[in-house]
């Protein structure tokens, strides 16, 4: 009977099939410990990581409170939010200020000063690391610059501009929307050096050695030269890494700017897109509308790592 | 003298160059390191000299009052202190012992086995390290409160298990194992796990241990957040930014209280130091 059927069918389309099915799954039978390796990762990682991106995008469609069931939006939220709501028009405004400034000068800096940090001698070397790293591991110490930028006379900051006679009264650093973004920034700069900063320490110490010897030979004059046409390119991979960490980074700021000019910050002068997001997903319980704007969250830290992924293939050319 | 000075010199390094090297490092050292060192002063920092006119940077008369108000403050709390404390080691504890596991177990195959799909959930993970978590929150709060987790550690732990830093640092780190070491204990006839506990891992102690320290970075500092509620749950970082929380009255036992918050993960960072480099040497992302 079943020669018969088969028979029916066109018979190199149901070989192919067959054969392709049959073969997927007596791979997959071949390697069950590799996948019994995997799964308890990747089934913790696929419920708290893959399936939100989706369901994210999916409520985002959505109005939804957490007690009613979600009722079917279409394109409301994304309407709304992108021409309606002027306090989101300020948060991206301030987002995209805050990437495009402490994203690149926090990955040169880390660049940079991991190479400078590199041309010491290895026992100064592994305390410079430590200095410039330690901002970015000792948890809420940032606080600490609420003191420096207070806004009394009794803040340090203050203090010192007034008695050099600059000013002649105190400043109200983290209250005035004149500054207050300017003065977060420099503490997202201060706590920028993190595992990205490691990564080029490490990769710059990886360089094989043999290479500045060619390259002298090849007509390298000077360490910039070196730089650019040796050490860069043999650590492109860090290169990407690092970019990759500070770029999301760079776009996610929002602990420091509600630690140091509260949430929400006078005139949301310093309110970002993830402060936005906290607002709504967990004040205001508007999960559909916050989800949208994760979703473009979401969308746009992608879109910019792929841009700037892009770009750093560029390097040493 | 000065001839043997030059021999020294590596190649393409001026002497101009060397010195702005060093003369940048040092402002921009002292620029990072001044927040530090003024963080650490406060701790030792007597109530009043918190409010002289001008302040002053460093300490007139350092006191050690700051850790005894901290003390009589930890023994009037509601919740005995040592619960705060119990809680984060725990969560620390369990959460990063768990998270280097199921990571190398996971980057272990990834990285020396060939199987379909294997290309595809790497690339996943290093789409993942593209996003922060705030993206993922609000469904985060939803799968918990279906799963009957909200107001347990697990909410803090299980997540912190399947960390993609982890997994992506572990798989770039196993690349340095070599396969025939591998493939002489699979004809000794060791099974795939005995391979990977008794052979892998000990190759890799430097990306183990430095996944120990990134994992208790993050669980170390954890909030709670939204997740926890119930007093005796919270976390020793929640309890501690109560006390930052009081304002200036509170303004010596805070300073206390952040030195002791940062001392750990620093004094760790300092012991790993090497190996944590030479995992990072290998931690690049591949075209």
């Amino acid at each position: 009977m079943a020669v018969v059927i088969d028979s029916l069918k066109p018979k190199h389309i149901t070989n192919a099939l067959t054969k392709k099915s049959s073969y997927i799954w007596s791979e997959v039978r071949r390697n069950r410990v590799s996948y019994l390796f995997l799964a308890p990762f990747f089934v913790i990682f696929f419920t708290f990581t893959v399936i939100p991106v989706v369901l994210s995008m999916g409520l985002s469609f959505t109005s939804f409170n957490m007690l009613e069931t979600p009722r079917w939006v279409g394109w409301q939220n994304y309407i709304r939010l992108l021409l309606a709501d002027d306090v989101f028009v300020r948060a991206i405004q301030n987002t995209f200020l805050f990437a495009a400034i402490t994203g690149p000068i926090g990955y040169l800096m880390a660049l940079m000063f991991a190479w400078f940090i590199n041309e010491l001698p290895p026992k100064i070397r592994a305390v410079m690391v430590l200095v410039f790293y330690a901002p970015s591991i000792s948890g809420n110490v940032f606080m600490i610059w609420t003191v420096m930028f207070s806004g009394d006379a009794h803040g340090y900051i203050n203090s010192v501009l007034m008695r050099l006679g600059i000013t002649t009264e105190p400043i109200l650093w983290l209250q005035d929307p004149l500054y207050m973004l300017w003065v977060i920034m420099v503490v997202v700069l201060w706590m920028s050096l993190g595992t990205g900063f490691l990564a080029f320490v490490a990769g710059l110490q990886s360089v094989d050695k043999t290479l500045y010897e060619a390259g002298l030979i090849d007509g390298v004059r000077n360490r910039w030269q070196e730089l650019w046409f040796i050490t860069l390119p043999s650590m492109k991979p860090m290169l990407m890494f690092g970019a990759v960490m500070s770029i999301t980074a760079s776009f996610a700021v929002s602990d420091v700017t509600i630690a140091l000019a509260g949430m929400p910050s006078t005139d949301y002068a310093a309110h970002t897109v993830v402060n936005h997001l906290i607002d709504f997903g967990s004040i205001r319980f508007e999960m559909g509308y916050a989800s949208a704007i994760a979703t473009l969250l979401f969308l746009t830290m992608i879109g910019t790592n792929k841009l700037v992924q892009n770009l750093l293939r560029k390097v040493g050319r | 003298m000065k001839l043997r000075f030059i021999r020294r010199r590596r190649a393409n390094r001026s002497v101009g160059g060397d010195i702005c090297n060093i003369i940048i490092l040092a402002l921009f050292g002292a620029f990072m390191a001044l927040p530090m060192v003024f963080a650490i002063g406060n701790a030792f920092r007597p109530l009043d000299e918190f409010f002289i006119f001008p302040p002053r940077f460093f300490v007139i008369n350092p006191t050690l009052d700051n850790f005894n108000d901290l003390f009589i403050l930890m023994a009037q709390s509601w919740v005995p202190f040592s619960r705060y404390i119990f809680n984060t080691v725990f969560i620390t504890l369990v959460g990063t012992v768990g998270h280097v596991i199921i990571a190398s177990m996971a980057a272990f195959v990834l990285e020396k086995h060939k199987f379909p799909g294997r290309e595809l959930l790497f690339g996943m993970v290093i789409l993942t390290l593209m996003f922060s978590a705030a993206v993922t929150a609000i469904p985060n709060f939803l799968t918990m409160s279906t799963l009957g987790w909200i107001d347990t550690h697990l909410a803090l732990i299980i997540p912190a298990f399947a960390a993609p830093i982890g997994l992506f640092l572990m798989k770039q780190f196993m690349v340095t194992i070599p396969d025939s070491l591998l493939e002489s204990a699979r004809i000794d006839g060791a099974s795939e796990f005995k391979i990977f506990w008794n052979i892998a891992m000990p190759a890799v102690k430097p990306g183990w241990l430095t996944l120990v320290i990134f994992s208790f970075q993050g669980l170390w500092g954890a909030t709670g957040g939204t997740f926890i509620f119930s007093e005796e749950l919270k976390t020793l970082p929640f309890a501690l930014n109560q006390i930052l929380l009081g304002g200036i009255a509170r303004a010596g036992v805070g300073a206390a209280v952040m030195l002791m918050m940062m001392l750990v993960p620093i004094t760790m960072f300092i012991a790993t130091q090497s190996n944590i480099l030479q995992t990072m040497a290998t931690s690049g992302i591949k075209e």
